[in-house]
Protein backbone atom coordinates (compact mmCIF):
# COMPACT_ATOMS: atom_id res chain seq x y z
CA UNK A 1 0.00 0.00 0.00
CA UNK A 2 2.00 3.30 -1.09
CA UNK A 3 -0.88 5.88 0.26
CA UNK A 4 -1.54 6.13 4.25
CA UNK A 5 -4.22 8.85 3.55
CA UNK A 6 -5.95 9.31 0.27
CA UNK A 7 -9.08 10.92 -0.34
CA UNK A 8 -11.42 10.13 -3.90
CA UNK A 9 -13.73 12.33 -5.28
CA UNK A 10 -13.94 13.81 -1.64
CA UNK A 11 -16.78 16.76 -1.40
CA UNK A 12 -18.11 18.75 1.56
CA UNK A 13 -21.03 20.78 1.05
CA UNK A 14 -22.54 22.98 3.60
CA UNK A 15 -26.06 23.14 2.53
CA UNK A 16 -25.95 23.64 -0.53
CA UNK A 17 -22.30 25.34 -0.65
CA UNK A 18 -19.59 23.41 -1.71
CA UNK A 19 -16.73 23.68 1.01
CA UNK A 20 -14.35 21.38 -1.28
CA UNK A 21 -15.54 19.82 -4.35
CA UNK A 22 -14.33 16.22 -6.04
CA UNK A 23 -11.14 16.53 -4.24
CA UNK A 24 -9.14 13.43 -5.10
CA UNK A 25 -5.43 13.48 -3.14
CA UNK A 26 -3.13 11.12 -1.68
CA UNK A 27 -0.48 11.51 1.51
CA UNK A 28 2.08 8.96 1.19
CA UNK A 29 3.43 6.77 4.21
CA UNK A 30 5.73 8.86 5.94
CA UNK A 31 5.38 12.23 4.39
CA UNK A 32 4.83 15.65 5.08
CA UNK A 33 2.04 16.89 2.32
CA UNK A 34 1.29 21.38 2.41
CA UNK A 35 -1.73 22.69 1.76
CA UNK A 36 -1.76 25.73 0.33
CA UNK A 37 -4.24 28.20 -1.10
CA UNK A 38 -5.97 31.76 -0.30
CA UNK A 39 -8.21 32.40 2.71
CA UNK A 40 -11.58 30.30 1.99
CA UNK A 41 -10.76 27.86 -0.71
CA UNK A 42 -11.52 24.95 1.48
CA UNK A 43 -8.16 23.78 3.06
CA UNK A 44 -9.43 23.74 6.38
CA UNK A 45 -12.62 22.03 4.99
CA UNK A 46 -10.79 19.75 3.46
CA UNK A 47 -8.67 18.69 6.24
CA UNK A 48 -11.75 18.37 8.81
CA UNK A 49 -13.03 15.83 6.29
CA UNK A 50 -9.89 13.89 7.23
CA UNK A 51 -10.53 12.69 10.80
CA UNK A 52 -14.74 13.59 10.09
CA UNK A 53 -14.75 16.58 12.24
CA UNK A 54 -17.38 17.53 9.98
CA UNK A 55 -19.66 15.03 11.78
CA UNK A 56 -20.10 17.65 14.47
CA UNK A 57 -22.35 19.82 12.46
CA UNK A 58 -25.54 19.45 10.57
CA UNK A 59 -25.10 21.49 7.87
CA UNK A 60 -21.82 19.88 6.30
CA UNK A 61 -22.48 16.99 4.19
CA UNK A 62 -19.34 15.02 3.61
CA UNK A 63 -19.37 12.69 -0.12
CA UNK A 64 -16.55 10.46 -1.29
CA UNK A 65 -14.18 8.52 0.34
CA UNK A 66 -11.50 9.06 2.79
CA UNK A 67 -9.32 5.91 3.22
CA UNK A 68 -7.39 5.46 5.88
CA UNK A 69 -4.79 2.65 5.09
CA UNK A 70 -7.23 1.16 2.13
CA UNK A 71 -10.01 1.57 4.57
CA UNK A 72 -12.86 3.88 3.98
CA UNK A 73 -12.96 6.45 7.84
CA UNK A 74 -16.79 7.19 6.28
CA UNK A 75 -17.94 3.47 6.19
CA UNK A 76 -21.16 2.31 8.99
CA UNK A 77 -18.52 0.15 10.78
CA UNK A 78 -15.73 2.50 11.34
CA UNK A 79 -16.05 4.51 14.90
CA UNK A 80 -14.72 7.87 14.59
CA UNK A 81 -13.65 8.18 17.81
CA UNK A 82 -10.87 5.10 16.48
CA UNK A 83 -10.68 7.13 13.89
CA UNK A 84 -9.32 10.14 15.34
CA UNK A 85 -6.92 8.64 17.68
CA UNK A 86 -5.18 7.57 14.89
CA UNK A 87 -5.62 10.83 12.93
CA UNK A 88 -4.97 13.54 15.26
CA UNK A 89 -5.48 17.47 14.79
CA UNK A 90 -3.42 20.52 15.70
CA UNK A 91 -5.49 23.71 15.41
CA UNK A 92 -4.47 27.18 14.42
CA UNK A 93 -5.51 28.54 17.87
CA UNK A 94 -4.33 27.04 20.56
CA UNK A 95 -7.17 25.76 22.61
CA UNK A 96 -5.89 24.28 26.22
CA UNK A 97 -8.81 22.87 28.66
CA UNK A 98 -9.16 25.67 30.79
CA UNK A 99 -9.55 23.88 33.89
CA UNK A 100 -6.64 21.27 34.13
CA UNK A 101 -2.45 22.20 34.69
CA UNK A 102 -0.30 21.48 31.95
CA UNK A 103 0.38 18.13 32.95
CA UNK A 104 -3.09 17.05 32.66
CA UNK A 105 -3.59 18.74 29.45
CA UNK A 106 -1.04 17.33 27.62
CA UNK A 107 -1.75 13.37 29.05
CA UNK A 108 -5.78 14.32 28.75
CA UNK A 109 -5.80 11.99 25.62
CA UNK A 110 -4.80 8.95 27.72
CA UNK A 111 -6.03 9.70 31.20
CA UNK A 112 -9.52 10.72 29.67
CA UNK A 113 -9.66 7.28 28.06
CA UNK A 114 -9.19 5.64 31.92
CA UNK A 115 -5.19 4.94 31.43
CA UNK A 116 -4.02 5.63 34.67
CA UNK A 117 -0.75 4.69 35.32
CA UNK A 118 1.36 7.33 36.60
CA UNK A 119 4.93 6.46 35.79
CA UNK A 120 3.49 5.82 31.97
CA UNK A 121 1.68 9.38 32.21
CA UNK A 122 4.74 10.92 33.61
CA UNK A 123 6.80 9.80 30.22
CA UNK A 124 4.48 10.11 27.86
CA UNK A 125 4.31 14.03 29.28
CA UNK A 126 8.22 14.62 29.25
CA UNK A 127 8.29 13.16 26.19
CA UNK A 128 5.66 14.85 24.19
CA UNK A 129 6.21 18.43 25.48
CA UNK A 130 10.03 17.83 24.21
CA UNK A 131 8.98 17.10 21.06
CA UNK A 132 6.85 20.39 21.22
CA UNK A 133 9.96 21.70 22.19
CA UNK A 134 8.24 23.34 25.45
CA UNK A 135 9.62 21.47 28.03
CA UNK A 136 12.56 23.44 29.54
CA UNK A 137 10.22 26.49 29.93
CA UNK A 138 7.52 24.57 31.94
CA UNK A 139 9.38 21.54 33.85
CA UNK A 140 9.20 23.12 37.06
CA UNK A 141 5.68 24.20 36.76
CA UNK A 142 3.70 21.32 35.18
CA UNK A 143 1.05 21.51 37.63
CA UNK A 144 -0.24 24.98 37.23
CA UNK A 145 -2.81 26.13 34.91
CA UNK A 146 -2.46 26.02 31.22
CA UNK A 147 -4.26 28.82 31.07
CA UNK A 148 -1.78 30.80 32.55
CA UNK A 149 1.17 30.42 29.87
CA UNK A 150 1.16 32.34 26.83
CA UNK A 151 -0.21 32.30 23.64
CA UNK A 152 2.65 30.83 21.98
CA UNK A 153 3.38 28.63 24.48
CA UNK A 154 -0.60 27.35 24.48
CA UNK A 155 0.45 26.04 20.89
CA UNK A 156 3.07 24.33 21.72
CA UNK A 157 0.89 22.75 24.40
CA UNK A 158 -1.35 21.76 21.98
CA UNK A 159 1.27 20.43 19.98
CA UNK A 160 2.54 18.50 22.65
CA UNK A 161 -1.34 17.13 23.69
CA UNK A 162 -2.13 15.69 19.86
CA UNK A 163 1.66 14.03 20.20
CA UNK A 164 1.05 12.71 23.25
CA UNK A 165 -1.64 9.84 21.97
CA UNK A 166 0.90 9.09 19.40
CA UNK A 167 -1.12 9.33 16.01
CA UNK A 168 -0.03 8.46 13.02
CA UNK A 169 -1.32 11.09 11.33
CA UNK A 170 -1.00 14.26 12.07
CA UNK A 171 -3.00 16.71 10.79
CA UNK A 172 -2.16 20.53 11.20
CA UNK A 173 -4.12 23.83 10.52
CA UNK A 174 -1.71 26.43 10.55
CA UNK A 175 0.06 25.17 13.55
CA UNK A 176 2.50 27.97 13.32
CA UNK A 177 0.74 31.28 12.78
CA UNK A 178 0.52 32.29 16.36
CA UNK A 179 3.79 31.02 17.13
CA UNK A 180 7.16 33.65 17.03
CA UNK A 181 9.91 32.67 14.36
CA UNK A 182 11.81 30.91 17.35
CA UNK A 183 9.47 28.21 17.90
CA UNK A 184 8.49 28.12 14.13
CA UNK A 185 11.37 27.01 13.75
CA UNK A 186 11.14 24.39 16.39
CA UNK A 187 8.01 23.08 15.23
CA UNK A 188 9.19 22.56 11.99
CA UNK A 189 12.01 20.63 13.05
CA UNK A 190 9.80 18.86 14.67
CA UNK A 191 7.66 18.02 11.70
CA UNK A 192 10.81 17.12 9.77
CA UNK A 193 11.88 14.40 13.10
CA UNK A 194 8.00 13.21 13.60
CA UNK A 195 8.10 12.47 9.48
CA UNK A 196 10.30 9.17 10.65
CA UNK A 197 7.11 8.26 12.20
CA UNK A 198 3.70 10.23 11.45
CA UNK A 199 2.22 10.88 8.12
CA UNK A 200 1.52 14.78 8.54
CA UNK A 201 -1.05 17.12 6.65
CA UNK A 202 -0.14 20.48 7.30
CA UNK A 203 -2.38 24.04 6.16
CA UNK A 204 0.14 27.07 5.91
CA UNK A 205 -0.48 30.63 4.58
CA UNK A 206 3.55 30.80 4.67
CA UNK A 207 5.09 29.73 1.27
CA UNK A 208 8.56 29.48 2.59
CA UNK A 209 7.12 26.89 5.20
CA UNK A 210 5.44 24.78 2.23
CA UNK A 211 8.82 24.65 0.24
CA UNK A 212 11.00 24.38 3.81
CA UNK A 213 9.12 21.48 5.54
CA UNK A 214 6.86 19.77 2.79
CA UNK A 215 7.62 16.86 0.40
CA UNK A 216 4.32 17.46 -0.89
CA UNK A 217 2.25 20.34 -2.33
CA UNK A 218 -0.90 20.54 -3.03
CA UNK A 219 -2.80 24.25 -4.51
CA UNK A 220 -6.18 24.80 -3.78
CA UNK A 221 -8.54 27.56 -4.63
CA UNK A 222 -12.00 28.32 -4.44
CA UNK A 223 -12.80 24.94 -3.62
CA UNK A 224 -10.77 22.90 -6.07
CA UNK A 225 -7.66 21.19 -5.91
CA UNK A 226 -5.78 23.15 -9.08
CA UNK A 227 -2.17 21.42 -8.43
CA UNK A 228 -0.78 19.06 -6.34
CA UNK A 229 3.16 17.49 -7.14
CA UNK A 230 6.48 17.69 -5.74
CA UNK A 231 7.01 20.48 -3.53
CA UNK A 232 10.11 21.21 -5.18
CA UNK A 233 8.08 21.13 -8.66
CA UNK A 234 5.39 23.07 -7.44
CA UNK A 235 7.48 25.66 -5.94
CA UNK A 236 10.02 25.79 -9.33
CA UNK A 237 8.10 24.80 -11.99
CA UNK A 238 3.65 24.82 -11.46
CA UNK A 239 1.82 23.41 -14.60
CA UNK A 240 -0.81 25.62 -13.74
CA UNK A 241 -0.89 29.56 -14.16
CA UNK A 242 -2.96 30.00 -11.10
CA UNK A 243 -0.72 28.10 -9.05
CA UNK A 244 2.54 30.61 -10.18
CA UNK A 245 0.54 33.58 -9.34
CA UNK A 246 -0.40 32.53 -6.24
CA UNK A 247 2.83 31.41 -5.01
CA UNK A 248 4.82 34.65 -6.76
CA UNK A 249 2.51 36.63 -4.97
CA UNK A 250 0.22 37.88 -7.56
CA UNK A 251 -2.77 37.41 -5.50
CA UNK A 252 -4.43 35.13 -2.63
CA UNK B 1 -26.27 58.92 28.38
CA UNK B 2 -24.02 57.94 31.88
CA UNK B 3 -27.52 60.37 33.44
CA UNK B 4 -29.96 58.14 31.70
CA UNK B 5 -27.90 54.69 32.91
CA UNK B 6 -27.78 56.00 36.25
CA UNK B 7 -32.21 56.94 36.29
CA UNK B 8 -32.68 53.38 35.02
CA UNK B 9 -29.86 51.91 37.63
CA UNK B 10 -32.03 53.35 40.44
CA UNK B 11 -35.20 52.42 38.91
CA UNK B 12 -34.38 48.96 38.93
CA UNK B 13 -32.83 49.26 42.02
CA UNK B 14 -35.38 51.47 44.13
CA UNK B 15 -38.19 48.75 44.16
CA UNK B 16 -36.05 45.84 45.40
CA UNK B 17 -34.74 48.49 48.56
CA UNK B 18 -38.08 49.76 48.76
CA UNK B 19 -39.53 46.49 49.52
CA UNK B 20 -36.90 44.87 51.67
CA UNK B 21 -37.34 47.77 53.90
CA UNK B 22 -40.72 47.69 53.80
CA UNK B 23 -40.85 43.93 54.74
CA UNK B 24 -38.06 44.22 57.81
CA UNK B 25 -39.99 46.82 59.59
CA UNK B 26 -43.37 44.71 58.99
CA UNK B 27 -42.49 41.27 59.88
CA UNK B 28 -39.28 42.63 62.38
CA UNK B 29 -42.02 42.29 65.17
CA UNK B 30 -43.32 38.82 64.45
CA UNK B 31 -39.39 37.42 64.60
CA UNK B 32 -39.47 35.59 67.82
CA UNK B 33 -38.56 32.73 69.37
CA UNK B 34 -41.59 31.03 68.93
CA UNK B 35 -41.76 32.10 65.15
CA UNK B 36 -38.61 29.06 64.63
CA UNK B 37 -39.90 26.48 66.80
CA UNK B 38 -43.87 26.38 66.95
CA UNK B 39 -46.41 25.45 64.30
CA UNK B 40 -48.85 27.82 63.13
CA UNK B 41 -52.28 26.17 64.48
CA UNK B 42 -55.16 27.75 63.68
CA UNK B 43 -56.06 31.44 63.89
CA UNK B 44 -57.03 31.68 67.73
CA UNK B 45 -53.42 31.04 68.35
CA UNK B 46 -52.23 33.82 66.96
CA UNK B 47 -55.62 35.97 68.48
CA UNK B 48 -55.10 35.04 72.24
CA UNK B 49 -51.34 35.06 72.17
CA UNK B 50 -50.69 31.80 72.91
CA UNK B 51 -47.16 30.57 71.19
CA UNK B 52 -47.39 30.23 67.46
CA UNK B 53 -44.72 30.30 64.80
CA UNK B 54 -43.56 29.36 61.08
CA UNK B 55 -40.90 26.35 62.06
CA UNK B 56 -43.63 23.60 60.01
CA UNK B 57 -43.25 26.07 56.93
CA UNK B 58 -39.66 26.92 56.82
CA UNK B 59 -38.70 22.98 57.14
CA UNK B 60 -41.19 22.52 54.50
CA UNK B 61 -39.96 24.86 52.35
CA UNK B 62 -36.49 23.73 52.53
CA UNK B 63 -37.73 19.83 52.40
CA UNK B 64 -39.89 20.85 48.83
CA UNK B 65 -37.28 22.92 47.36
CA UNK B 66 -34.03 20.73 47.65
CA UNK B 67 -36.42 17.74 46.84
CA UNK B 68 -37.30 20.29 43.34
CA UNK B 69 -33.49 21.23 43.19
CA UNK B 70 -32.83 17.28 43.09
CA UNK B 71 -35.22 16.34 40.35
CA UNK B 72 -34.64 19.90 38.27
CA UNK B 73 -30.93 20.21 38.34
CA UNK B 74 -29.91 16.65 36.43
CA UNK B 75 -32.72 16.42 34.24
CA UNK B 76 -32.26 20.06 33.41
CA UNK B 77 -28.58 20.01 32.79
CA UNK B 78 -28.95 16.94 30.74
CA UNK B 79 -31.73 18.65 28.56
CA UNK B 80 -29.05 21.90 28.44
CA UNK B 81 -26.13 19.48 27.28
CA UNK B 82 -28.44 17.78 24.56
CA UNK B 83 -29.40 21.64 23.15
CA UNK B 84 -25.38 22.72 23.50
CA UNK B 85 -23.70 19.72 22.72
CA UNK B 86 -25.42 17.71 20.12
CA UNK B 87 -26.83 20.22 17.50
CA UNK B 88 -27.27 17.84 14.72
CA UNK B 89 -29.32 15.48 16.70
CA UNK B 90 -32.91 14.96 15.29
CA UNK B 91 -34.51 15.81 18.54
CA UNK B 92 -32.58 18.82 19.03
CA UNK B 93 -34.92 21.58 17.21
CA UNK B 94 -37.92 19.84 19.16
CA UNK B 95 -36.35 20.12 22.99
CA UNK B 96 -35.61 23.48 21.68
CA UNK B 97 -39.36 24.16 20.84
CA UNK B 98 -41.03 22.59 23.46
CA UNK B 99 -38.36 24.02 26.43
CA UNK B 100 -39.14 27.53 25.13
CA UNK B 101 -42.81 26.85 25.39
CA UNK B 102 -42.53 25.31 28.89
CA UNK B 103 -40.71 28.21 30.01
CA UNK B 104 -43.22 30.91 28.74
CA UNK B 105 -46.10 28.39 30.63
CA UNK B 106 -48.11 30.13 33.43
CA UNK B 107 -46.59 29.00 36.19
CA UNK B 108 -50.06 28.12 38.21
CA UNK B 109 -50.96 25.76 34.86
CA UNK B 110 -48.00 23.93 36.30
CA UNK B 111 -49.65 23.15 39.00
CA UNK B 112 -52.44 21.97 37.61
CA UNK B 113 -50.81 19.71 35.91
CA UNK B 114 -48.93 18.09 38.30
CA UNK B 115 -52.60 17.97 40.03
CA UNK B 116 -53.22 15.86 37.55
CA UNK B 117 -50.57 13.88 37.00
CA UNK B 118 -49.58 13.26 40.92
CA UNK B 119 -52.24 14.91 43.16
CA UNK B 120 -54.94 12.99 41.74
CA UNK B 121 -53.83 9.40 41.73
CA UNK B 122 -52.19 9.75 45.02
CA UNK B 123 -55.62 11.01 46.40
CA UNK B 124 -53.31 13.35 47.98
CA UNK B 125 -52.01 16.75 48.38
CA UNK B 126 -48.27 16.41 49.40
CA UNK B 127 -44.77 17.70 49.66
CA UNK B 128 -43.69 15.82 46.72
CA UNK B 129 -46.49 16.60 44.17
CA UNK B 130 -45.18 20.27 45.25
CA UNK B 131 -41.44 19.46 44.84
CA UNK B 132 -42.34 18.24 41.21
CA UNK B 133 -44.28 21.22 40.51
CA UNK B 134 -41.27 23.46 41.37
CA UNK B 135 -38.67 21.12 38.93
CA UNK B 136 -41.13 21.91 36.14
CA UNK B 137 -40.68 25.49 37.03
CA UNK B 138 -37.07 24.98 37.07
CA UNK B 139 -36.41 22.72 34.09
CA UNK B 140 -36.66 24.96 31.26
CA UNK B 141 -34.41 27.68 33.27
CA UNK B 142 -31.78 25.43 33.59
CA UNK B 143 -31.61 23.64 30.18
CA UNK B 144 -31.54 27.48 28.54
CA UNK B 145 -28.90 28.40 30.99
CA UNK B 146 -27.17 25.42 30.98
CA UNK B 147 -27.08 25.69 27.21
CA UNK B 148 -25.77 29.07 27.10
CA UNK B 149 -22.99 28.45 29.90
CA UNK B 150 -21.64 25.33 27.26
CA UNK B 151 -21.95 27.24 24.27
CA UNK B 152 -19.55 30.19 25.90
CA UNK B 153 -16.69 27.50 26.12
CA UNK B 154 -15.20 27.58 22.24
CA UNK B 155 -16.16 24.74 20.39
CA UNK B 156 -12.77 24.41 19.14
CA UNK B 157 -12.18 22.83 23.03
CA UNK B 158 -14.41 20.22 22.26
CA UNK B 159 -12.37 19.32 18.75
CA UNK B 160 -9.63 19.44 20.21
CA UNK B 161 -10.98 17.11 22.68
CA UNK B 162 -12.31 14.47 20.03
CA UNK B 163 -8.86 15.03 17.78
CA UNK B 164 -7.29 12.95 20.64
CA UNK B 165 -9.65 10.10 20.45
CA UNK B 166 -11.61 11.14 23.35
CA UNK B 167 -15.15 10.07 22.82
CA UNK B 168 -17.63 12.72 22.70
CA UNK B 169 -19.59 12.35 25.84
CA UNK B 170 -16.38 12.10 27.87
CA UNK B 171 -15.42 15.45 26.23
CA UNK B 172 -18.09 17.34 27.26
CA UNK B 173 -18.30 16.06 30.99
CA UNK B 174 -14.02 16.39 31.40
CA UNK B 175 -13.39 19.38 29.55
CA UNK B 176 -16.69 21.23 28.37
CA UNK B 177 -18.68 21.14 31.83
CA UNK B 178 -15.94 21.77 34.38
CA UNK B 179 -14.67 24.54 32.29
CA UNK B 180 -18.76 26.16 32.20
CA UNK B 181 -19.15 25.31 36.00
CA UNK B 182 -19.96 28.52 37.20
CA UNK B 183 -22.33 29.53 34.48
CA UNK B 184 -23.74 26.31 35.47
CA UNK B 185 -24.00 27.53 38.49
CA UNK B 186 -25.55 30.44 38.50
CA UNK B 187 -28.41 29.15 35.96
CA UNK B 188 -29.30 26.84 38.64
CA UNK B 189 -29.70 29.70 41.11
CA UNK B 190 -31.36 31.73 38.84
CA UNK B 191 -33.55 28.91 38.31
CA UNK B 192 -33.45 28.28 42.23
CA UNK B 193 -34.45 31.98 42.62
CA UNK B 194 -37.13 31.94 40.56
CA UNK B 195 -38.89 28.68 41.50
CA UNK B 196 -38.24 29.23 45.30
CA UNK B 197 -40.78 32.31 45.19
CA UNK B 198 -43.66 30.75 43.43
CA UNK B 199 -46.98 30.03 45.31
CA UNK B 200 -48.94 29.56 42.44
CA UNK B 201 -47.89 26.17 41.19
CA UNK B 202 -47.85 24.99 44.87
CA UNK B 203 -51.23 25.75 45.53
CA UNK B 204 -52.98 22.72 43.90
CA UNK B 205 -50.28 20.08 44.86
CA UNK B 206 -48.34 20.72 48.10
CA UNK B 207 -51.33 22.69 49.55
CA UNK B 208 -50.30 24.01 52.57
CA UNK B 209 -50.57 22.99 56.37
CA UNK B 210 -51.38 24.77 59.70
CA UNK B 211 -50.02 21.90 61.09
CA UNK B 212 -46.05 20.44 61.51
CA UNK B 213 -46.47 16.29 60.39
CA UNK B 214 -46.38 13.37 62.45
CA UNK B 215 -42.77 12.03 61.35
CA UNK B 216 -40.12 13.29 58.83
CA UNK B 217 -41.50 11.85 55.81
CA UNK B 218 -44.86 13.48 56.62
CA UNK B 219 -43.13 16.84 54.70
CA UNK B 220 -43.23 14.72 51.34
CA UNK B 221 -45.96 12.54 51.09
CA UNK B 222 -48.81 14.59 53.02
CA UNK B 223 -49.71 18.12 52.61
CA UNK B 224 -46.67 20.48 53.09
CA UNK B 225 -46.19 24.38 53.89
CA UNK B 226 -43.62 26.42 52.45
CA UNK B 227 -42.87 30.18 52.49
CA UNK B 228 -44.75 31.71 49.73
CA UNK B 229 -47.64 29.67 49.66
CA UNK B 230 -48.05 30.49 53.22
CA UNK B 231 -47.46 34.39 52.89
CA UNK B 232 -50.57 34.14 50.42
CA UNK B 233 -52.50 33.00 52.90
CA UNK B 234 -51.24 34.71 56.09
CA UNK B 235 -51.54 38.10 54.03
CA UNK B 236 -55.41 37.36 52.44
CA UNK B 237 -56.53 35.76 56.41
CA UNK B 238 -58.27 38.51 58.49
CA UNK B 239 -56.17 38.45 61.14
CA UNK B 240 -53.63 41.13 62.66
CA UNK B 241 -51.56 38.74 64.05
CA UNK B 242 -50.66 36.51 61.16
CA UNK B 243 -50.70 39.86 58.62
CA UNK B 244 -47.19 40.38 60.67
CA UNK B 245 -46.16 36.92 60.77
CA UNK B 246 -46.66 37.29 56.41
CA UNK B 247 -44.26 39.63 56.88
CA UNK B 248 -41.83 37.77 58.70
CA UNK B 249 -42.49 34.94 56.24
CA UNK B 250 -41.12 37.33 53.89
CA UNK B 251 -38.07 37.78 55.63
CA UNK B 252 -37.43 34.21 56.03
CA UNK B 253 -37.98 33.78 52.34
CA UNK B 254 -35.02 36.76 51.77
CA UNK B 255 -32.64 35.42 53.67
CA UNK B 256 -32.75 31.59 52.55
CA UNK B 257 -32.79 32.83 48.65
CA UNK B 258 -29.60 35.00 49.90
CA UNK B 259 -27.84 31.90 51.49
CA UNK B 260 -28.36 30.04 48.17
CA UNK B 261 -27.01 32.82 46.52
CA UNK B 262 -23.91 32.66 48.61
CA UNK B 263 -23.45 28.92 48.90
CA UNK B 264 -23.56 28.76 45.14
CA UNK B 265 -20.82 31.72 44.72
CA UNK B 266 -18.67 29.60 47.01
CA UNK B 267 -18.99 26.64 45.12
CA UNK B 268 -18.45 28.43 41.45
CA UNK B 269 -15.31 29.31 42.79
CA UNK B 270 -12.61 28.03 40.21
CA UNK B 271 -8.83 26.95 41.46
CA UNK B 272 -7.40 27.78 38.32
CA UNK B 273 -9.30 31.12 37.97
CA UNK B 274 -7.07 33.07 40.81
CA UNK B 275 -4.01 31.52 38.93
CA UNK B 276 -4.63 32.72 35.59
Amino acid sequence: MNFKLETKNLTVKYGEVYGVKDISLAAPHRSVMALIGPSGCGKTTYLRALNRMHDLTRVANVEGEVLFEGKNIYDEDVNPVTVRRKIGMVFQKPTPFPTMSIFDNVVAGLKLVGIKNKTLLNEVCEKALKQAALFEEVKDRLNTAAVSLSGGQQQRLSIARALAVEPEVLLMDEPTSSLDPQATLKIEELIQSLKKDVTIIIITHNMQQAARVSDKTAFFYEGNLIEVGKTKLIFTSPEKKQTEDYITGKFG
Amino acid sequence: MVGLLCISTVVVLLPLVIIMVHVLVEGFSALSYDFFTEELGSPSRAIQGQATGLVHTIIGTIVVDTLALLIAVPIGIGAGMMLSEYPEHPLNPTLRLMNDTLNGMPAILKGLFIFVLIVKPMGTFSGIAGSVALAVVMLPIIARTTESALQSIPWTIRESGLALGIPRWRVVLSTVMPAAKGGLITGILLAFARAAGEAAPLLFTSFGNNYLPNNWYGFIFSPTDTLPQRLYSLAISPYEQWHSMGWAAAIILFLMVIFAFILARLLARDKFKIQA
